[in-house]
């Protein structure tokens, strides 16, 4: 039976609410946050959208935000200062409804010396102006995390600053483009009308020249990516659908200011403006991009910006890219390990979640090595650095660069078709003015000119942007969000698919418990799991989540013993739950294929619980249903435990390796790579980036898209892990889509070029089929993908 | 021809035969041809749709178009006395007296 919901968060409270002025907390981090914002009367934020807070799971330490103290990287992230008022832009990935954005701009209400806060939805940032004498940097990062919208910072904003130049430039060009085809257009009218031959000459020549002042900065400016890319392509021997639509933007700009200086009226002119609108307006719905989503993380985007460095007694925070290898280091809980270390003091338990998806702490001893990118849980450790940041083990890995970027979206499709289709182009205009330079060589130039206007492959160019443009608008609201739209045709060359396994094919945070011992009575399961409450080791989550059972009883002389297990006394009676070592002292054995936490009472040895990695929902239907139509590949970094079962799932075919380092992985999908396959790598950690940066495809799995997911080519959320089969086979339909605007856009391109090649094209006819052939491939295009999206993706 | 037109008089434009643009125009009684009324037409009609043309070049390059989401929420914002009173503007409003 569900508990209340919680007034903050609106998470499930269970059994026992943190009740504070009769309202029902989930915990106390909700609780404080609600009472923080009653106490400035900002009761508002709950009303906008109720239950809209953020549920932090661990607290965050005191100094987390300590580096904002140090004057050097302080430079680095203000964006602006004068000493007494400053800017800042911070990243807020919680940052979800209107209420967040109530809050974060009434944070003057919170802290008087903030003069203004304002938001950026898409981005998930917030802008902050805040006077340095009442304030610092680190306090605003502190007030900001009290109430639960905790600021990320990384080493790769700092590095990268700036704004989207490019996406405005866009928009301006579009604007400059519409303008001018909408004044164009009305120039032209009068010639279209009956009588429009009546016009007077001056009038045609006003009209004229006016187009010819507004078509240059189309033409020169909104247009000039066309002619640019066209040119690169030229330079590197490739044939891209840029090419036709220059050349028939040429033809159109030249045939027009021709009849503009000879005094013939104003020629195409509205034609071409409308020609590069609809052109652009294509590439601005294509590259609508998911902002706040970052697909082209590398450690950077992971490391923290600061560390504490010991030296010799004195502690200093110092910015992570003046580390040196020598240099000790202290670890805090829940902090980083930046840099291949060793361990110096301390007891070490180190969570590799974001490296291996597997979110079960390891313990180190003294002298152990510890590789970067593992997360400290429990108390600070003190460790050297053996490998600077740039050079340690993962950190090369993820460096590498993919270099299939550049190649990729030149050696796509339409560029294919765009080669036949410009050839053939160039054919009939040259035959055409062949057999048309017998008769009369002016109306050959003009039969030239006119097939190269009515063959510009405007609708062509369309159909893509469309069509991919809304298949990927239609994964991004089902949680696969993809970076770029090429994806989509990558996806579905796909022959192979590889998966990782751990975080990828199991859940990286839900387990399956079992227990193995003496029968425990519910009094017992009720007390263990009172004790288990306390603490914050993921295994505790996991038994403290499984047990059916009440923790009604309250633990004394409670002692969480990092990398041990825990102890306690409930009733007189000791209860004792960890790893072997600490409970029954026997060394652990390290060939277990399950997490076991042994459990003793009053010194009676009782057995222990098995935790195992669950398998996500859907995945046999999703298995079954992929080695249908792929290869399927699966590349683990455990030991071979679970091969029989996974080979069952996988079936017989299907190639399963265990044992796999990261670099292993990376090599095996570039030997697939090489043996001619499309691969599609799954992965979730970062020892899988290698793997992704190199594959033909890379897709992510993440709990939450907007944090920790490695360099990729698209994110899909964890619960939509039972689509990816839709997902990837949808690509299929859009695909035939393309196939069919094309069919249409060639019918009408075939109409076009008859009239063409008999010299009877007009300005009108022009200025009728060019625009109607783009709007209902367009059409067509939006349509079919989001009907065939409503069918195919559940 | 345009610069030949001085400010004088009101007058209805006849436009061809069937056509008549029922237009405010200043112009010399002189100079007044349907050529004239039609350009100072397109004229206004450029410099109205180009005044159009630069406020949005501005709006993107301010960044109005960066977010298309809070703004439409912010609006819905009630705004509270606090906000007026930290203001420094309101601060120098006042003097002292």
């Amino acid at each position: 039976m569900p508990g209340q919901a919680c007034v903050h968060c609106g998470a499930d409270c269970g059994k026992h609410p943190v009740i504070w002025e009769d309202k029902p907390f989930c915990c106390h981090g909700c609780k404080t946050v609600y009472q923080i914002l009653h106490e400035k009367d900002m009761g508002e934020y709950y009303k906008i959208q109720p239950m809209s807070g953020i549920r932090i799971q661990t607290e965050s330490q005191s100094n987390k935000f300590a580096f904002l103290d140090n004057e050097e990287l302080k430079k680095q992230i203000l964006d602006f200062t004068d000493g007494n008022i400053s800017k800042v832009k911070f990243f807020v990935p919680s940052i979800h409804c209107a209420s967040c954005i109530w809050l974060l701009e009434h944070l003057d209400t919170l802290n008087p010396a903030i003069s203004y806060s304002a938001v950026n939805f898409p981005k998930k940032e917030v802008y902050i102006t805040f006077r340095n004498d009442q304030i610092s940097l680190r306090q605003i990062a502190e007030l900001l995390a009290a109430i639960h919208y905790i600021p990320e910072i990384t080493l790769d904003q700092l590095e990268k600053k700036g704004s989207n130049k490019a996406g405005r430039n866009l928009l301006v060009k579009i604007g400059i483009a519409a303008f001018s085809f909408m004044n164009i257009m009305m120039y032209s009218f009068p010639e279209y009308l009956p009588g429009g031959d009546l016009l007077e000459q001056d009038f045609k020549d006003v009209f004229g020249w006016l187009s010819f002042i507004l078509i240059l900065p189309v033409v020169f400016y909104s247009a000039s990516d066309y002619f640019l890319t066209a040119f690169k392509g030229l330079k590197h021997k490739i044939i891209s659908i840029d090419i036709p639509i220059t050349l028939g933007i040429m033809a159109l700009f030249f045939e027009s200011s021709y009849a503009v200086f000879s005094g013939n009226g104003i020629g195409y002119m509205d034609s071409l403006a409308g020609l590069v609108f609809f052109l652009l307006i294509g590439k601005w719905y294509q590259g609508k991009t998911y902002e706040a989503l970052s697909f082209e993380r590398d450690y950077k985007s992971y490391f923290p910006v600061a560390i504490t460095r010991l030296n010799g007694d004195r502690e200093e925070i110092i910015p992570i890219k003046n580390l040196h290898k020598g240099d000790r280091i202290l670890v805090r809980n829940q902090e980083l390990v930046p840099a291949d270390a060793r361990l110096i003091k301390g007891k070490g338990n180190i969570d590799y979640a974001f490296v291996t998806g597997e979110s079960i702490p390891v313990p180190k001893q003294k002298d152990d090595f510890i590789y970067a990118g593992g997360r400290q849980v429990g108390s600070s450790i003190e460790l050297e650095v053996v490998n600077e940041v740039e050079q340690s083990y993962l950190t090369q890995l993820w460096n590498q660069k993919d270099a299939r970027q550049t190649s990729n979206s030149l050696d796509n499709h339409i560029n294919n078709i765009s080669q036949y289709f410009t050839i053939a182009v160039l054919v009939i205009a040259f035959s055409a003015f062949a057999f048309w330079s017998f008769h009369d060589l002016n109306t050959a130039i003009y039969v030239f000119t006119s097939v190269l206007i009515i063959a510009c492959p405007c609708a062509l160019a369309l159909t893509i942007p469309f069509t991919f443009g809304n298949t990927m608008r239609v994964f991004g609201r089902k949680g696969f969000y993809l970076k770029q739209t090429e994806v989509i045709e990558q996806l579905h060359k796909t022959t192979t698919l590889v998966f990782d396994k751990t975080g990828t094919l199991t859940l990286s945070r839900k387990m399956a418990v079992a227990f193995e011992g003496i029968k425990l009575s519910a009094e017992m399961l009720d007390k263990v799991k009172s004790m288990v409450r306390h603490s914050s080791h993921p295994l505790s989550a996991s038994l403290y989540e499984h047990l059916k059972a009440e923790p009604i009883y309250e633990a004394t002389h409670y002692e969480e013993i990092p990398g041990m297990g825990l102890t306690g006394l409930i009733e007189g009676e000791r209860f004792n739950l960890g790893s072997r070592q600490f409970v029954l002292g026997i060394p652990e054995q390290s060939d277990s294929k399950e997490s076991r936490v042994y459990l003793s009472i009053s010194g009676k040895q009782c057995g222990y619980f098995s935790i195992k990695n669950v398998y996500r929902e859907g995945l046999d239907i999703v298995i079954n249903d992929l080695k249908l139509h792929y290869d399927l590949h699966l590349l683990s970094g455990d030991n071979e435990a679970e091969k029989a079962h996974l080979q069952a799932v996988f079936g017989s075919e299907a190639i399963l390796k265990f044992n796999q380092s990261p670099t292993d992985k990376k090599a095996y999908v570039e030997s697939l790579k090489k043996s001619g396959k499309n691969v599609l790598m799954i992965g979730d950690g970062l020892n899988d980036a290698g793997a992704l940066a190199v594959s033909n495809t890379g897709i992510s799995i993440a709990d939450d898209v907007f944090s920790f997911s490695p360099a990729c080519d698209a994110i899909l959320e964890s619960s939509k892990f039972a689509q990816l089969n839709q997902f990837i086979r949808f690509t299929k339909t859009s695909f035939s889509i393309v196939r069919l605007s094309f069919f249409i856009s060639f019918l009408y391109n075939i109409v076009g070029l008859s009239f063409a090649v008999m010299a009877v094209l007009s300005p009108l006819f022009a200025a009728i089929l060019m625009p109607v052939s783009s709007v209902s491939v367009v059409v067509f295009a939006t349509i079919s993908t989001r009907w065939m999206a409503g069918k195919k993706l559940k | 021809m345009l610069f030949r037109i001085f400010l004088n008089k009101l007058y209805f434009i006849q436009l061809k035969d069937h056509f008549t643009i029922f237009a405010v125009v200043v112009v010399n009684k002189n100079y007044i041809t349907e050529m004239s009324a039609i350009i100072i037409l397109i004229i206004l009609g450029i410099v109205v749709a180009g005044g159009f043309l630069v406020a949005f070049i501005w709006a993107v390059r301010s960044g109005q178009y960066d977010d298309d989401y809070s703004p439409s929420v912010r609006m819905l914002f009630e705004n509270k006395k606090h906000k007026e009173d930290t203001s420094p503007s309101t601060e120098n409003l006042n003097p002292k007296q």
